[in-house]
């Protein structure tokens, strides 16, 4: 079936059977290997990217579900070959081992603090509860997610302070 | 000449997480690869019976098939997977064949191969093969592994597969002459590593070279690449094994499975390259499980709390199959009872037990956690009988720098000893007693606070690392002046290029921006290589590197003489190593040589690093529903010399969290049939970021290993070593008043609701009795 995505800003039409995942679409067909597949299942948390402003499991999502849609994944999350603030935070705190569950940690905490920019350490863990990570222990990404919040602030917060 | 240290010992941020953070790591899934052909294994539902047939004619027929193979295409002797490290005669009797022939004896086991266009066709073919099988009673634990009544091996007598005995001093006269012991039985429950990422391997055969390349080993390709080119015929040279991005290995990960075989089997079969995934279903029933052991352990005292001796017996579940290292988990049980403790008489006997379950392997301290849980539990009741004080009587019995190094028992049947190296283990328990504020939180213990029980406990650890024989390194200086790092260590994502470049660049006076790359694991990147297990790959990696650092400096001078016409030892290597001076001459590095330079390095190693620490937790445990918080959690380590604390921090906080896991939440549940009911992770409880919020960890570097010119130790493991006793005995502490005394693990909250219900039925009982 044929199938027309926006992705990291480019409009990419692909042709999938109706059995392909998202996830796999992403990876095999456009071969954004970013976003990784760690269950199938919808538990880890590893393929989630933001489909039209949300955080979304793409191993739960076929792809001609998402027909039209506005994606981003990890590859998109900075311009060019610089980090932005929330993969400098991560790097910075040690919020990564493998390097495996990241992609899908950044997705989601980017989709979080787009929108909630003040959120709160309890926040945050509920929210990131739904990514698995096995090397951290977790603490370095709370840790980085804690710091990259400034660079979320919306104007008027930042002028309150 | 030599400069201090500018990057050892510093938090440098990890030079692997730039392609991390993008989304450019490259795991073995994300290689790209014309014309691979896709692969999906047909594995038995079965735990245990008769192969009566393979029907494979209609998965042939369909579209996009290439092949579907069982084990009569393999040849007239179906390989067997060996074993890696300490095996026995019986052990190396029940190893696994790469797909099973005349048996099934687990669920997961691989009976047919399907090869076809994609993974789709592939997963259709194999839905299309019928496997017939007539079922056998299963063995599931260690009563029915020692009845004997249902065997997994027919032409064995007996499913037990083999056995490792710790020996020191005279345990026996010991226990004879001890005024006080205790005996309890313990047991620690089957769980499993988990890595996020699934294996995968891809494989290319080329003809017209005859050679093979393997992609996506991990932890010990070179071993890997041994195994695999004997199954082939192939001689070693003719086969690569490639270590790509690992999405985490925890010790399961990089054996050899039945995978590695049959992947590169079809390849050069069928002419094509062929890649295997597996999902995670897969990996539950196929990747190596850890961990359950029944024990037994004795403790005897003095009076005072002085530890006479120990002894006892343990019964680990290996499985169905011996696989590559079935073996350390029994050995480190046999060995480790005494763990940092001064104990002069020891004799543990571990059995190896077959059982119709998924073949077990390695996970982080493998033997250390299971026989750590066991002694520190049984010193809480010893403490408790004996009137003293929990602290004390540790502090009493741990050894002192005095006392180093200190022999180690004797594990049979290998006769193998070895002895910890150095350090002062009370200074790390004082330190966590400090950190978790024991003395004011002792009031808490046992109190009843808003409905909740709180406990406190705190437990100590040796951790074994930096194993030999020897690592290699190699160093190439290119014409930019830039030098590429190979060594034969894996990665699995501890951060190793970064700290193998912090090594590099100290020991060579240079920049780390000099270091242009780190390349690690793959069998093209050294001549011999031994991998990453046992905490080693910084020690004996690093080691390895300096090595080879001296080596190229002595090159580049030898180089230079030739050149100035001067003596070698008139030669200035200066700049960073941008150039050479002899007197007035100087001549940058890059018109010097005007090629590259390279030189090996290798580090040998006979004895073991030990590091060593102690843990404490403090928990609320809420009687209504069993439900255990960790309200904080301590560790600290003395690791001899931190290379990087901030990847050692990782090292430990991530240890501590999965040893949390497997002591509140994790268990691999079989039923009577030998089914796994835990397949997947929405019924295999892993920790999530909201569950443990408060961990801590202290590293320091107080006595360094004489054993290797770092002075560093292993520092992988320790963080999950202790955690099972710890969060045991704070527990029990917890729940004292009530009577409850946890002996198994996972304390989950049914078990722990269930711990409860017990203990007030036993009171009531007693009550009514009394009337």
């Amino acid at each position: 079936m044929r199938t027309t995505l926006h992705v990291n800003g480019k409009l990419v039409e692909v042709d999938v059977e109706p059995r392909l995942t998202l996830a796999d679409c992403l990876r095999h067909e456009l071969r954004l290997t970013g976003t990784h597949v760690g269950c199938e299942h919808g538990v880890c948390g590893a393929c989630t990217i933001i489909v039209d402003g949300q955080a979304v499991r793409s191993c739960l999502v076929l792809a001609v579900q998402a027909d039209g849609a506005s994606i981003q994944t990890v590859e998109g999350l900075a311009g060019g070959d610089a980090l932005g603030p929330l993969q400098t935070a991560f790097r910075r705190h040690h919020g990564l081992q493998c390097g495996f569950c990241t992609p899908g940690m950044l997705m989601t905490a980017h989709a979080l603090l787009q929108a909630e920019p003040e959120a709160s350490e309890a926040r945050i863990r509920e929210v990131l509860s739904g990514n698995l990570c096995r090397c951290t222990g977790y603490v370095g990404i709370v840790k980085a997610l804690l710091d990259a919040r400034s660079a979320y602030a919306r104007p008027h917060t930042r002028e309150a302070r | 000449m030599s400069r201090p240290d500018a990057y050892i010992g510093k938090p440098i941020e990890r030079l692997e997480d730039l392609r991390f953070l993008r989304g450019r790591g490259q795991y073995v899934d994300d290689l790209e690869c014309a014309g691979a052909l896709h692969a999906v294994v047909v594995r038995s539902a079965v735990a245990h019976g008769r192969i009566r047939s393979i029907d494979t004619a209609a998965a042939r027929t369909l579209p996009g098939v290439h092949a579907v193979f069982t084990a009569t295409d393999l040849g007239a002797k179906v390989p067997v997977i060996p074993v890696r490290s300490e095996s026995q005669p019986s052990l190396d009797q029940a190893v696994q064949p790469v797909l099973a022939h005349g048996k099934v004896r687990y669920v997961g086991e691989p009976v047919a191969f399907v090869v076809a266009e994609t993974a789709a066709l592939a997963e259709d073919a194999a839905d299309a093969v019928t496997v017939d099988i007539d079922p056998l009673r299963a063995v599931i634990d260690r009563a029915g592994a020692e009845a004997g009544d249902v065997l997994l091996f027919e032409h064995s007598a007996t499913n037990t597969a083999g056995r490792f005995t710790g020996v020191r001093g005279d345990a026996a006269k010991a226990f004879a002459a001890a005024p006080y012991v205790r005996r309890e039985r313990f047991r620690v429950q089957r769980y499993a590593p988990v890595p996020l990422e699934t294996r995968g391997l891809l494989a290319r055969w080329d003809a017209h070279a005859e050679r093979l390349t393997l992609a996506g080993a991990a932890k010990v390709p070179f071993w890997v690449r041994s195994v695999l080119a004997a199954m082939m015929a192939l001689p070693e040279q003719c086969v690569d094994v490639i270590e790509t991005d690992i999405g985490g290995g925890f010790g399961a990960r990089g054996e050899f499975f039945p995978e590695d075989f049959l992947v590169a089997f079809a390849a050069r079969r069928l002419g094509r390259p062929v890649k295997w995934i597996e999902d995670r279903r897969e990996h539950f029933l196929s990747t190596a499980h850890a961990r359950e052991v029944d024990c037994e352990l004795e403790i005897a005292c003095r009076r005072d709390g002085v530890i006479l001796a120990l002894r006892g017996q343990a019964w680990t579940n290996a499985g169905a199959y011996i696989r590559p290292n079935v073996a350390s988990a029994p050995r480190n049980i046999a060995q480790m009872g005494a763990g940092p403790y001064r104990i002069a008489d020891l004799h543990m006997e571990v059995s190896v037990l077959l059982s119709n379950k998924t073949p077990t392997g390695s996970y982080r301290g493998p033997g250390r956690f299971e026989i750590d849980f066991c002694r520190e539990r049984l010193i809480d009741l010893a403490c408790a009988d004996l009137g003293l004080d929990r602290a004390e009587m540790r502090r009493r019995n741990l050894l002192t720098d005095a006392e180093m190094p200190h022999a180690l028992p004797i594990v049979l049947p290998h006769g193998k000893g070895g002895e910890l190296d150095s350090g002062d283990y009370r200074v790390t328990f004082d330190r966590c007693l400090a950190e978790i504020r024991w003395d004011e939180k002792a009031s808490l213990q046992g109190r009843l606070i808003d409905g909740r029980y709180h406990g406190l406990a705190i437990g100590c650890y040796v951790e074994g690392g930096a194993i030999g024989p020897r690592e290699n390194a190699r160093l190439v200086l290119d014409s930019e002046g830039m030098v590429t790092v190979y060594v034969g260590t894996s990665a699995l994502g501890q951060g190793q290029e970064t700290v193998f470049a912090q090594i590099a660049a100290d020991a060579l006076g240079i920049p780390i921006e000099h270091v242009k790359d780190v390349f690690h694991g793959s069998t093209t990147c050294v001549e011999e290589g031994f991998g990453s297990f046992g905490s080693r790959a910084s020690v004996m990696g690093g080691c390895a590197i300096a090595a080879a650092a001296e080596k190229l400096k002595d090159s580049i001078r030898e180089a230079a003489a030739a050149r100035f016409g001067c003596p070698v030892s008139a030669i200035e290597i200066i700049e960073g190593m941008r150039a050479v001076r002899a007197g007035e001459l100087q001549l940058p590095l890059h018109e010097l040589a005007g090629r590259e330079l390279a030189a090996e390095g290798t580090f040998a190693a006979e004895k073991r690093t030990y590091s060593y620490g102690a843990h404490a937790a403090h928990v609320a445990v809420d009687p209504r529903t069993g439900q255990v918080e960790v309200l904080e959690y301590v560790a600290v380590e003395d690791v001899g010399r931190i290379l990087n604390p901030s990847t050692l921090h990782g090292q430990a906080l991530g240890a501590i969290v999965q040893g949390l896991g497997g002591s509140l939440l994790e268990e691999l549940i079989y039923d009577e049939h030998g089914q796994l009911l835990t397949a997947s992770l929405a019924s295999y409880l892993l920790p999530s970021m909201d569950d443990y919020p408060d961990i801590r960890a202290v590293a320091l570097e107080l006595y360094p290993s004489p054993l290797n010119p770092l002075g560093a130790k292993g520092g992988g493991e320790g963080g999950i070593i202790p955690v099972g006793g710890v969060i045991a005995n704070a527990v029990a502490c917890a729940l004292g008043d009530l009577g409850v005394q946890p002996f198994e693990l996972p304390l989950s909250p049914p078990r722990v609701w269930q711990l409860i219900e017990d203990a007030r039925g036993s009171r009531r009982q007693a009550q009514r009795t009394a009337r």
